[in-house]
């Protein structure tokens, strides 16, 4: 029945192809005719070699980049040309730098105005009212880093662990349709990682949040999420669901990637030979 | 410095606070070098200056003086936005074309020709002799001026307070401070950093409506290198009241045009400069502000280094070992 498939379908990616530098000795397919539906509350993890189009794809969902051919949709709406500050009421984002997803001049509290408004008309209404102080309070608790009781202090003052998790807290607390997360812990030390990356887990399944998140750590790939995406040279190479991935070891996943990779070396050598 | 000199400089110290204020919503909210500054600054004197002469009440004058900085600053933002140009460049392009403008704008008072490079309000009625009249029947009439132009510029630096913590105001905030975060947080940037130089522009125009009346004299040269006082007042200003909060620093900002203002007379009133000089001087103030801190922080940090090497060799010398 196509109208129930309409319903579970949250993210539907067709045919999105994106050049750069077309027409140049620089030319670049970043990705070749991409095609990935998401449904509600899934939790994809993409893992895939530098330049192999993770990023570029986070940024044709968000908006930033637009795509040369195909379609973005949520929800069955064709989103494909929509502006990104538009698309943002509802796509929330962290990103891999930890100065990238705050103000830095402004109050952690101001801050979390910010993104509180995200999904709301912005208006002349005073940014942190008494009663949103509280709300962000009971949220900033939740992070364990005693920032509730720093609810003033400027966001660029803080540590990059603490700014990640500030910047996890205002992408999400608005509950967005849709999670993206490029890398969202490679630029922290391993246990800041591992902080992070236990709140990204629990925040996803608290508001059952659809996600995307982008990692270069095989291991995150595996620990979180349903479903697991290999990407290179701008394809999806690799779509392991949520049965197989549960099984699925880091040997396996290395494994495959040789396969295919393997398979592609020995074609080429055919080709030159 | 008389008494008069000294109140006379007060005065217009606290009037071009509100220019001040205007480059710190530019340069330090939005963090955009406009240098519209320098065009819509006449601008404003020009609008109020026609309009008093074509018999308008000053204050509806001064009013619509502020409209067309608002329309100003906007054009420069989308110059910059729509027409990706970049920021300085957009800036300098309006104040350009302003300076045309201007002269046209004052040129509509003439019967025969289109432009004009002043106009003289000599015995026109401006919102300082409203103001003074006022005053005369208290008895005051000596502080009328000074407690009226202390009052405008206090409710604008109130209102800029209060706007800066409202909604909209915390996304040109964040426009400023961190692009690509507030457009992950559905914020249209683009339309912020017009809006924003609109009202920063608006202010500067009001000022510059006030300082024409004040002088009772509207130049197309006034506003040359205002920029540059409005951020020497804004460095004054930081570096001796701080800027830990906005109200501080806003009224670090006020203080700092008083500041400038009264600096420029006395150096004036000595007979040390000659009122051509006051640009140089403006120039070397603000240059100043920038170098110093920079030269102290790096003598700092060299003495550290000495200091280091020295109890380094001093260590190696007796051959401990550190732990």
């Amino acid at each position: 029945m196509p109208e129930e498939k309409k319903v579970s379908t949250l993210l539907e990616l067709k045919n999105i192809y994106k050049v750069f530098n077309e027409g140049t000795p620089d030319e670049k397919v970043a990705l070749s005719s991409i095609n990935l539906s998401l449904k509600k509350g899934d939790f994809v993890t993409i893992i895939g070699s530098n330049g192999a189009g993770k990023s570029t794809l986070m940024n044709i969902i968000s908006g930033v980049l637009l795509p040369d051919a195909g379609t973005v949709s949520i929800q069955g709406k064709d989103i494909t040309n929509i502006p990104e500050y538009k698309r943002s009421r509802r796509i929330g984002r962290v990103f891999q730098d930890p100065m990238a997803g705050t103000a830095p001049s402004m109050t952690i509290e101001e801050n979390l105005a910010l993104a509180y408004s995200r999904n709301k008309r912005r208006t002349l209404r005073l940014g942190v009212t008494k009663k949103r102080r509280e709300y962000f309070q009971e949220a900033l608790a939740s992070l364990n880093l005693g920032l509730e009781d720093r609810l003033n202090a400027k966001v660029g003052l803080l540590s990059g662990g603490e700014r990640q998790a500030i910047s996890l807290l205002m992408a999400t607390f608005t509950e967005p349709d849709i999670l993206l997360l490029d890398e969202h812990t490679a630029a922290l030390d391993p246990n800041r990682a591992e902080l992070i990356t236990n709140l990204t887990r629990d925040i996803v399944a608290k508001y059952n949040l659809t996600t995307l998140m982008v990692t270069h750590n095989m291991q995150q790939a595996l620990d979180l999420g349903n479903r697991l995406i290999m990407m290179d040279e701008g394809k999806i190479i690799l779509d392991i669901d949520e049965t197989k991935k549960k099984t699925l070891t880091m040997e396996d996943l290395l494994n495959e990637f040789q396969r295919i990779r393997g398979k592609k070396m020995t074609t080429d050598r055919t080709l030159l030979a | 410095m008389s008494t008069t000199a000294f109140l006379d400089a007060t005065e217009m110290g606290i009037i071009f606070a509100i220019m001040a204020l205007g480059v710190y919503i530019s340069f330090r909210v939005l963090r955009f070098a406009d240098l519209t500054v320098d065009g819509s600054f006449v601008t404003g004197g020009a609008v109020a200056a026609v309009m008093i002469v074509e018999g308008y009440s000053p204050f509806l004058a001064s009013l619509a003086a502020l409209l067309a900085g608002f329309v100003a600053g906007c054009f420069t933002g989308l110059l910059h936005t729509k027409g990706k140009i970049n920021d300085l460049l957009s800036g300098i392009l309006m104040m350009l074309a302003l300076y045309s403008i201007n002269l046209r704008i004052m040129g509509i008072t003439l019967e025969d020709g289109v432009s004009r490079p002043n106009i003289p309000l000599l015995n026109s009625e401006t919102v300082f002799t409203r103001v003074n009249d006022l005053f005369a029947s208290t008895g005051m009439a000596e502080y009328g001026t000074l407690i009226f132009v202390i009052a405008v510029t206090l409710i604008i630096k109130f209102l800029t307070d209060y706007f800066l913590k409202r909604e909209i105001c915390l996304s040109i905030r964040a426009t400023g401070d961190n692009k690509r975060m507030i457009r992950s947080f559905s914020a249209n940037t683009d339309r912020l950093i017009v809006v924003g130089l609109g009202i920063s522009n608006a202010f500067v125009a009001f000022s510059g409506a006030l300082i024409a009346q004040y002088n009772k004299f509207s130049d197309v040269g006034m506003g040359i290198g205002m920029i540059v006082v409005g951020l020497a007042s804004i460095i004054i200003g930081e570096a001796i009241f701080g800027k830990k909060t906005i109200a501080r620093t806003t009224m670090a900002v006020v203080f700092g045009a008083i500041i400038y203002r009264i600096f420029i007379t006395l150096a004036l009133n000595q007979g040390i400069l000659d009122a051509s000089d006051q640009k140089l001087v403006t120039a070397l103030i603000v240059i100043l502000a920038l170098v110093i801190p920079k030269m102290l922080e790096q003598r700092r940090e060299k003495k550290k280094k000495m200091k280091r090497n020295r109890e380094a060799n001093a260590g190696g010398k007796e051959g401990e070992y550190i732990a």
